[in-house]
């Protein structure tokens, strides 16, 4: 198991350098200027200048080069600096996001605190609910509760959440009042109130979010629960005289979590990524919405930056969802 | 696994992963009758499953709605009757109309053609390169570790960025070199189709792995039947249960990556009406005019639910294990 | 929102004085939604609006525009003309007298230094300055003592008043700044985002694209202004949500720029939390017309360059499109409140708006008549008119993607259709349509099309630099990287030194005159059709007083004026 985790590590790198390089080419031959959102009162001439000064004259090698020696080698000298008070990186030049002309691992360091609490909270709330839906529903497999389930995930896999979203808002917080329709990321939780607060603007995208997550999860569960359930170690047990409840809760349960587990594992990084439409329908401000405005205003080391942090991310979990397989289903062995 | 799942089909697409852990491995077997009886048991299945059958017919249904519908409601969709715009249902225009006076259920048809023949046509294209890939890299160990590299390279890549960044690089030279309908068109179903044909590889690489150590592969090959025949007659059919229930997901998750690119902006443009984009338009008008709402979203929700009740069937009808229940 | 109910509680018990007197800081918080959320604090890093309008509640200029466009001494105690002697009688210097006593937020003296360094930051070669269109011509500016400033021309300048005035051209301190200038400029973020100003509100963070959270200026230079102690600067989402924010849930006091369908504005009016205001500057919604060729059989350097487009240079033709369009439709659908019919190219303020077309009904009928009588006929009976020598009148009409747009494609065909022209509708994506690069054959500039429509402005109210857009020497072709502002490529030699003329012109009334012939000329010779004079829509709710929406400045102009109403 050592061996195969350091191999995959030792692979990972090379997978990710050529990520990142089909990054940067894919961003590079877009078409698409990060002048085009300057209004059309600023000439030409001073926008060619602008580009200029953002380091878009250069030829694309060097650029890449330039992006590979901040990333790789200054911005982890910050964070040493930032952990251990020394001065590595002094002088050096980070990566710079071409909109706000500020690092652009400050501004994700900033967003993250308020992508982890809503996609955060809405995949572990997700999770807790859809386990035991997806339990129930397999074991009474075409029982009303599972037809109703079915269809409620089904309901939450189909509806957009950019429509669930503004339908939430207007009840919610037009019509109700319940709940406030702008997500407020100035907000510091230091008391009850003000976590109560939290509470109250989390409620209506972590709804969002978790009906699909649930719906997701919950079919996931429940075909997992059936594949064991038909199992002969079942009926093995069962004739052996063990009550229901020690069948279904301890034998099936504990083999049909094997591929949930790692199935709940793969999603991680897409909490990190935040969720694009919640975030922008809710104004969370996050690390997904940063995302798609540094798309929509071409901030290519922006752009760059984020989806290699979420290839990374996703290259990383997709190990540990290897190895939590290994571990919790002793019959596969990684060789 | 957030709203990335409507936009990028991953593992979470449980029924299709299910079939991986259902069909891998040695513990599905003995009960594979003559190929005959085999597909009739399937058919009889299949029939026995209400859902399957209620969510086939439905969908059947809609796809002639959109389909032939305009032969029997002639309205064009970018007819515009300025006088009677934002209208509520009534019998000239029995879905109302829009801003424009365009009349609804005429774009309705007309978008329901692009996001069924998107959500098609992309589903095609994964399932084609899944299954090929994962044939291949399953039946011959040579290519095996390349083409699972590549596999997790794609999973590697951030889809989401991926499918943006795509549409924003190709959406002009392809418009420029098919006409704008035609160029989107090709470029969101490449999109979605290159960037979800993953799991589907995986399952099929699976699947054909364990097939490959079954004694009637062992049988044909002893009698000397080449890579193709083998691939096509023997192993393709064994795995067509987890491609197919693939299908059916792959239809839904297209339909509904459309709608969000719509959202995003990086979609169809504004004055090409498909199912995603009605909704978006319509979400503005929310509070004044609900029914323009509703159209659309019931068209997504309802194609979605019947083509993954049909997935569910289908998966239910191929699994030799619950038939035998 | 508890905070703020709480504040307003406390307020209304005391309730000693009107609002109008409060003291600094006595009246809360204020809450701002733009939609667009803000980057940066540098406007000279920035071209943006929402950067401009974000850093105008801290950094100012020495002069600014008021709502009706008239130039209002802000950090000086007037105006400089010739008259009062502070522009020089060649019209090439201009001097500008600092008011005494204003203090930098962080208690220094702002003097003549600042002013001095600002114009050098901007027009350092290396900067990127984003605003340095408001210094052309600047040769030098000199600081004569610590509260006067001298600014010089290379050339005799009708109107000086480019350089540190308005909210594109704040002045920002000097010893702040001082290791910014240049290729550093980028570098210095803690700058760009907490800059010192002069304005009514300090940042107190920035949060990049997401929020700004700010208090009260304690050297601001009125005592009991402003009457907010915070503002939260909220940025993101969509026009929509921002609306409803303010007017339907009450959660915000001001959003800007609500660009959204008249119906849906309604609507959210009818909530009762806010209203909507709309004013006009010189944005207009037109469509150009091309006079080359775009004939895609011609090479590179000949298509949209030399040729004369086949039937759109007769004066029968445009005017006939022009005729079959119905404005005041294309205004209730698209803009409602916020626009307005118009048939000039500049359409405020109001001294520079012509008088002399009339275009607000529609005439299909004229139309066809006009093209009929020079010789438009449909020959074949296809539906489609062919020129005298045969050609058919079919044409290709671009723009950028965006609904609304794409709603005025489809109508505007629609009608153009009825009078025998035939369009076929084209949408490229804004970012490349706007985007300039050389390499797309889809930018604005090249216009491989027989007509495209987009929206374009001015900053300020002069409009000299804006009328030359239309000089044949802004003509984009491959000589010129295909850059330059003449779009149409409408080019007369009349117009040319009509403008030149205006170049040197002094007094306000001979201007605006000039202004109107040249407007009238590009009109009449078929640079464009307009269709829109579109506003600024904002909305702020019923709480919040003092709002005056300024399309000639920023529209957080006089923020430190706002202030709670009473009794609500």
């Amino acid at each position: 198991m050592l061996t195969f985790t350091i191999r995959r590590l030792v692979l990972a790198v090379p997978t990710l350098l050529f990520i990142s390089l089909a990054i940067f080419l894919l961003l590079e031959l877009a078409p698409g200027d990060p002048m085009a959102q300057v209004p059309l009162t600023v000439p030409p001439e001073v926008k060619e200048k602008m580009r200029e000064a953002l380091g878009l004259g250069e030829p694309m090698h060097i650029r890449f080069w330039k992006w590979i020696v901040q990333f790789f080698w200054i911005e982890p000298q910050v964070l040493i600096d930032h952990i251990f008070g020394t001065s590595f990186s002094a002088g050096d030049l980070r990566v710079i996001s071409w909109q706000t002309r500020s690092p652009v691992m400050d501004i994700v360091v900033q967003r993250i605190p308020q992508t982890l609490w809503v996609v955060g909270t809405a995949y572990v709330v997700a999770t807790i609910i859809a386990i035991p839906i997806g339990i129930y529903s397999a074991y009474r497999q075409y029982s009303w509760f599972d037809q109703l389930g079915t269809f409620v995930s089904m309901i939450g896999f189909s509806v957009p959440p950019f429509f669930s979203g503004v339908l939430v808002i207007v009840i919610f917080s037009v019509n109700l009042g319940w709940f406030p329709s702008i997500y407020d990321t100035t907000l510091v939780v230091n008391s009850w109130d003000s976590f109560v607060t939290q509470l109250k603007q989390m409620v209506m995208p972590v709804m969002v979010l978790a009906l699909q997550i649930t719906a997701q999860t919950s079919r996931f569960m429940r075909a997992s629960m059936l594949d064991n359930l038909n199992q002969d170690y079942v009926r093995t047990a069962r004739a052996k005289g063990l009550g229901e409840y020690t069948v279904v809760m301890v034998h099936v349960l504990r083999n049909s979590m094997i591929p949930v587990v790692t199935v709940i594992a793969l999603g991680v990084p897409a909490i990190f990524g935040g969720a694009i439409i919640t975030e922008q329908v809710f104004k969370v401000n996050g690390i997904g919405q940063l995302l798609i405005t540094a798309l929509q205003a071409n901030d290519l080391p922006m752009v760059q930056t984020l989806t290699f942090i979420f290839a990374v991310l996703i290259v990383l979990f997709n190990l540990i969802a290897d190895v939590l397989y290994g571990i919790l289903d002793p019959r596969i062995r990684y060789d | 696994m957030t709203d990335r799942e409507p936009l990028v089909p991953d593992e979470g697409l449980a029924p299709a992963s299910e079939a991986t852990i259902g069909a891998a491995g040695p513990l599905r077997d003995t009960l594979t009758t003559a190929p005959r009886s085999q597909w009739r048991n399937v058919w009889d299945q299949f029939t026995h499953h209400k859902g399957a059958m209620a969510g086939g017919i439905i969908f059947l249904l809609i796809v002639f709605a959109v389909f032939l519908g305009p032969f029997f409601w002639t309205l064009e969709a970018t007819q515009i009757d300025i006088r009677a715009r934002n209208q509520g249902p009534s019998l000239a225009h029995p879905f109302g109309t829009d801003q424009l006076g365009r009349d609804m259920l005429a774009r309705m048809m007309e978008g329901g053609r692009t996001s069924v023949s998107v959500g098609i046509a992309a589903m095609l294209l994964a399932l084609f390169v899944g299954s090929f890939v994962g044939v291949v890299a399953g039946y011959f160990r040579r290519l095996d570790s390349l083409l699972m590299r590549l596999t997790d390279l794609f999973l590697a890549l951030p889809l989401l960025p991926l499918l943006l960044v795509m549409m924003l690089l190709f959406r002009e030279p392809l418009s420029a070199a098919f006409g704008t309908e035609q160029g989107i068109f090709i470029l969101i179903v490449c999109a979605i189709g290159i960037t979800s044909w993953m799991p589907t590889a995986r399952i099929v690489r699976g699947d054909v792995l364990a097939l490959k150590e079954r004694e009637f592969v062992l049988a044909a090959r002893s009698i000397g039947t080449t890579n193709t025949k083998m691939i096509a007659r023997h192993i393709l059919p064994n795995v067509l249960s987890p491609i197919m229930v693939s299908a059916t997901l792959g239809i839904a998750n297209a339909i509904i990556t459309e709608s969000a690119l719509s959202f995003l902006g990086l979609g169809f443009p504004p004055d090409f009406p498909t199912w995603g984009r009605l909704l978006f338009d319509a979400t503005d008008y929310l509070q004044q005019y609900p029914s323009r709402v509703v159209w659309p979203g019931v068209a997504i929700s309802l194609t979605v639910l019947s083509v993954n009740y049909l997935g569910d069937g289908l998966r239910d009808a191929l699994d030799p294990r619950s038939r035998s229940r | 929102m508890k905070t703020r109910a709480l504040l307003l509680g406390a307020i209304s018990g005391l309730a000693m004085a009107p609002a109008a007197f409060a003291e600094r800081g006595s009246d809360g918080t204020v809450s701002i939604i733009y939609w667009q959320a803000p980057s940066i604090m540098n406007p000279f890093l920035s071209g943006g609006t929402k950067d401009v309008e974000a850093a105008s509640i801290v950094i100012e200029p020495l002069a600014r525009y008021d709502e009706e466009g008239t130039l209002t001494p802000w950090l000086v105690d007037e105006i400089p003309t010739v008259e009062n002697g502070g522009v020089s009688e060649d019209l090439t210097t201009i001097t500008w007298k600092i008011t005494p006593g204003i203090m930098w937020s962080d208690g220094t003296p702002f003097t003549a230094n600042d002013v001095k360094f600002t114009a050098d930051y901007c027009m350092d070669e290396a900067g990127g300055c984003a605003q340095v269109t408001k210094f052309e011509g600047v040769s030098s500016v000199e600081v004569v003592d610590d509260l006067t400033v001298k600014v010089t021309f290379a050339a005799p300048t009708p109107f000086p008043y480019g350089p540190f005035v308005g909210g594109e051209s704040p002045i920002i301190q000097a010893a702040q700044f001082a290791d910014c200038m240049g290729a550093k400029a980028p570098e210095c973020t803690e700058q760009n985002f907490n800059p010192i100003g002069t304005g009514p509100f300090v940042v107190d963070e920035f949060k990049p694209n997401d929020v700004i959270t700010l208090s009260a200026n304690p050297n601001f230079r009125h005592p009991d202004k402003p009457a907010f102690a915070k503002v939260l600067f909220k940025g993101g989402g969509d026009a929509t949500a921002a609306g409803r924010a303010v007017m339907e849930t009450g959660e915000f006091d001001y959003a800007w720029n609500l660009q959204l369908a008249p119906d849906v504005i309604a609507n959210m009016e009818a909530g009762g939390k806010g209203v909507a205001v709309a004013g006009f500057g010189p944005l207009m919604e037109r469509i150009m017309l091309n006079n080359t060729n775009p004939d895609p059989a011609l090479g590179p350097d000949e298509r949209s360059v030399v040729r004369p487009h086949p039937f759109l240079g007769d004066p029968a033709v445009y005017k006939a499109m022009s005729m079959a369009i119905d404005r005041p439709l294309l205004v209730e659908i698209g803009y409602g409140q916020a626009g307005k019919v118009t048939c000039n190219w500049v359409p405020a303020p109001e001294a520079v708006n012509s008088d002399t077309f009339s275009c607000d009904t529609q005439d299909i009928e004229g139309a066809k008549a006009m093209l009929e009588e020079a010789g438009y006929k449909d020959t074949n009976g296809d539906g489609v008119r062919e020129t005298p020598d045969g050609k058919p009148m079919k044409i290709l009409y671009q723009t950028s993607t965006n609904a609304v747009r794409q709603d005025f494609q489809a109508l505007i065909k629609e009608w153009w259709t009825q009078i025998g022209i035939e369009s076929e509708l084209r949408n490229v994506n804004s970012s490349v349509f706007f985007g300039g690069d050389p390499g797309s054959p889809d930018t604005f500039q090249k216009f491989y099309a027989d007509v495209e429509m987009y929206a374009n402005t001015f900053n300020g109210t002069d409009p000299q630099s804006y009328l030359g857009n239309a000089l044949c020497d802004k003509v984009p072709s491959p000589a010129s990287q295909w850059q330059g502002e003449n779009v149409a490529r409408f080019c007369s030699e009349e117009y040319d030194a009509l403008h030149e003329q205006l170049t040197k012109t002094a007094g306000a009334d001979e201007r605006a005159q000039i202004a109107r012939q040249l407007n009238d000329m590009v009109i009449e010779g078929g640079g464009m059709i307009p269709l829109v004079h579109r506003g600024r829509l904002s909305a702020h709710s019923n709480t919040l007083g003092g709002v005056i929406l300024n399309v000639w400045d920023s529209e957080l102009w006089n923020v430190a004026d706002w202030h709670r109403l009473q009794g609500s």
